[in-house]
């Protein structure tokens, strides 16, 4: 963290409600430290993109936000993640990651949709949480498709196998999946880098439709992805954020080389 | 002979593909270019002592596909025609409905049905224990255990498959028996209930071992999803990875399936070999492996009917797992994985 958070502020985006805060976090894959002592804060309601080199740690702190890490073994967080409005630290041994899951979503770099039915796959998490009555299930799902912008492509399809879509539609429906729950931060992890420039802009519009909603961090190797859907942005090298503050600052008035140089495609 | 169907399919992609590939090889013929200068080939010539040796490799590799392919034909040829003049001297509805299997007696009799009753019944009562079993094994195996106990569990698992099956018959006739007679004192001493029980717990290791492969196939990316959309461990497995592996899994129990049904030395020993149409397993009753068994050991004459008889019965058995073949192989099809 080379920003203070005041710099950070002096953006022209007035300044907003946190939904999450992150505290001199760092992390380990076994002994490997793979985040070093990141400091920055989650906008309610905004996109935060992370942007940086390959192996940089950006997914891996994307994934600290809904413990993913905690699948495999000898991983290791220190530091908080403060979610607002409980002020819970969300890494916390006591909090229990199903339940930080059920509040933060995540879509992923390749669409992974289960083998089951386009309707199946975006109930998923509502039947994992017991929900069981019809109505409100096809209520739910046909609002999420909606959400998506799926919902007139499968509407007369909804029994299909997800296997059918399209790449693009495939990831969409996985966005939908992910909003089905009323999550209140969803977590893209590259959620473009397999598909085509077309799908590419539908997917980036539907990240800005979702703003309203929800609070989004992105992950993205894009850097144009970020400029576009992006309100902040966090520079990301070797584990550590170089630099924080919104979009626009980040990419036009860099404070710090390293970004710049990034940026600008010297480096990278 | 068991595995049938989806075997014979594997190897006829043997056997063509190396004609295609000669082909690819006779078009364009590159050899890899070496940097050091030990190589003979150090012009972009034709290498003719490689290709030959290629081909010398590729005309064995065809010939030892082929021998397995040619034992199946042979094997099914013979048993159509020793089943042949069988049904020369019984008619096939006599075969098919008679309620009686005395074949060796003076007023004999030559309906299948009292095997194929017994056939069923030990099968069903061994796939009563080794689908759950198995399934059960399979989940914790790929989604629960540790790396650690793993790496113990799968080798004593497949241990269990190693036993000779004559040790599991005498297991079933020793100790399963007096064991349920405890339960059921009106238990004989030969049923099929005791000798479809241990043949399940020798199935088990089939069936957990293919589905466990299957199961582990699941990507990550797929677990991932449903963890992240806060589903437990049981709730992935059990709605994701299981029906991400279902053709697999199906796959793994008409390998159990086909085994139950072919399983000769368990139900030889403990179910009894007297022919009895029956569906209640607290019986004796032989099975068609069973009667094969016994009428192979014994000394009758070659070309007598009674000979003929266990090739119609053997018939019959290679059609029933021919038939559950065919099924793994549709379901197979039909529910391929694709991620």
């Amino acid at each position: 963290m080379v920003e203070d958070f005041s710099s950070v502020h002096s953006g022209d985006v007035s300044s907003s409600q946190y939904k999450s805060e992150v505290r001199n976090l760092s992390f380990y894959y076994g002994s490997f430290s793979a985040l070093k002592n990141i400091n920055m804060m989650l906008h309610e309601k905004k996109v935060t993109a992370l942007i940086g080199p390959s192996g940089c740690g950006k997914s891996t702190f994307l994934r600290c936000f809904n413990r993913m890490h905690d699948l495999y073994p000898g991983n290791r967080y220190i530091g908080e993640i403060i979610l607002h409005p409980d002020n819970v630290n969300i890494l916390s041994r006591s909090v229990d990651p199903i339940e930080v899951r059920m509040r933060i979503s995540m879509v992923f770099q390749k669409p992974n949709p289960f083998p089951k039915s386009i309707y199946e796959n975006v109930a998923y998490g509502l039947r994992v949480r017991g929900v069981r009555r019809r109505a409100i299930l096809d209520e739910k799902v046909e609002d999420a498709l909606r959400g998506a912008a799926l919902w007139d492509e499968v509407k007369d399809r909804l029994h299909q196998l997800a296997y059918n879509l399209s790449g693009g539609q495939q990831q969409r429906l996985c966005i939908a999946r992910a909003l089905a729950t009323d999550p209140e931060i969803l977590l893209f992890d590259e959620p473009t880098s397999a598909l085509d420039p077309i799908a590419t802009a539908s997917i980036e519009e539907l990240i800005a439709d979702l703003k309203d909603k929800v609070t989004i961090l992105i992950v993205t190797h894009n850097m144009q992805q970020a400029a576009r859907v992006s309100d902040y942005t966090a520079y990301m090298y070797l584990g550590e954020v170089i630099e924080f503050g919104v979009t626009d600052t980040i990419f036009i008035k860099p404070k710090n080389k390293q970004t710049e140089d990034y940026i600008t495609g010297r480096f990278g | 002979m068991c595995e049938g169907l989806s075997r014979n399919c594997n190897i006829s992609i043997i056997l063509f593909r190396p004609f295609q590939w000669f082909y690819f090889k006779v078009q364009f013929p590159v050899t890899v270019r070496r940097s050091d200068n030990t190589s003979e080939s150090s012009t972009l010539g034709y290498n003719y002592r490689r290709h030959l040796s290629e081909r010398f490799i590729e005309a064995l590799l065809f010939l030892m596909a082929f021998v397995s392919v040619a034992i199946t034909l042979a094997i099914v040829v013979m048993l159509v025609t020793e089943s042949l003049s069988f049904f020369e001297h019984v008619s096939l509805w006599e075969f098919l409905t008679d309620t009686q299997w005395t074949p060796l007696f003076d007023n004999a009799h030559y309906g299948i049905l009292p095997l194929v009753s017994g056939t069923v019944v030990s099968s069903a009562v061994a796939l009563l224990v080794a689908i759950p079993m198995g399934t059960i094994t399979a989940i914790y195996l790929s989604e629960f255990a540790p790396f650690t106990v793993r790496e113990v569990a799968k080798p004593f698992l497949e241990l269990l498959g190693g036993v000779p099956t004559v040790v599991y018959g005498y297991f079933a006739l020793l100790f399963v028996t007096p064991l349920l007679q405890k339960i059921f004192p009106e238990l004989p001493g030969f049923s099929l209930l005791s000798a479809g029980l241990v043949m399940g717990i020798m199935i088990i290791p089939y069936v957990s071992s293919m589905a466990e492969d299957a199961m582990r196939a699941v990507p990550m990316h797929l677990r991932e999803g449903s963890y992240a959309m806060g589903a437990t461990r049981f709730q992935t497995a059990v709605r994701v990875v299981m029906p991400g592996a279902f053709s697999g899994i199906a796959a793994a129990y008409i390998l159990g399936i086909s085994r139950a049904v072919g399983e000769t030395m368990v139900v030889a020993i403990a179910a009894g070999m007297q022919p009895n149409l029956t569906w209640n397993p607290m019986e004796p009753a032989a099975t068609i492996t069973a009667y094969i068994v016994q009428v192979s050991l014994g000394d009758l004459p070659h070309g007598s009917i009674g000979y003929q008889t266990i090739f119609a019965a053997g018939l019959t058995l290679l059609l029933i797992t021919l038939v559950f073949n065919i099924i793994g192989h549709l379901l197979r099809k039909r529910f391929r994985e694709v991620y």
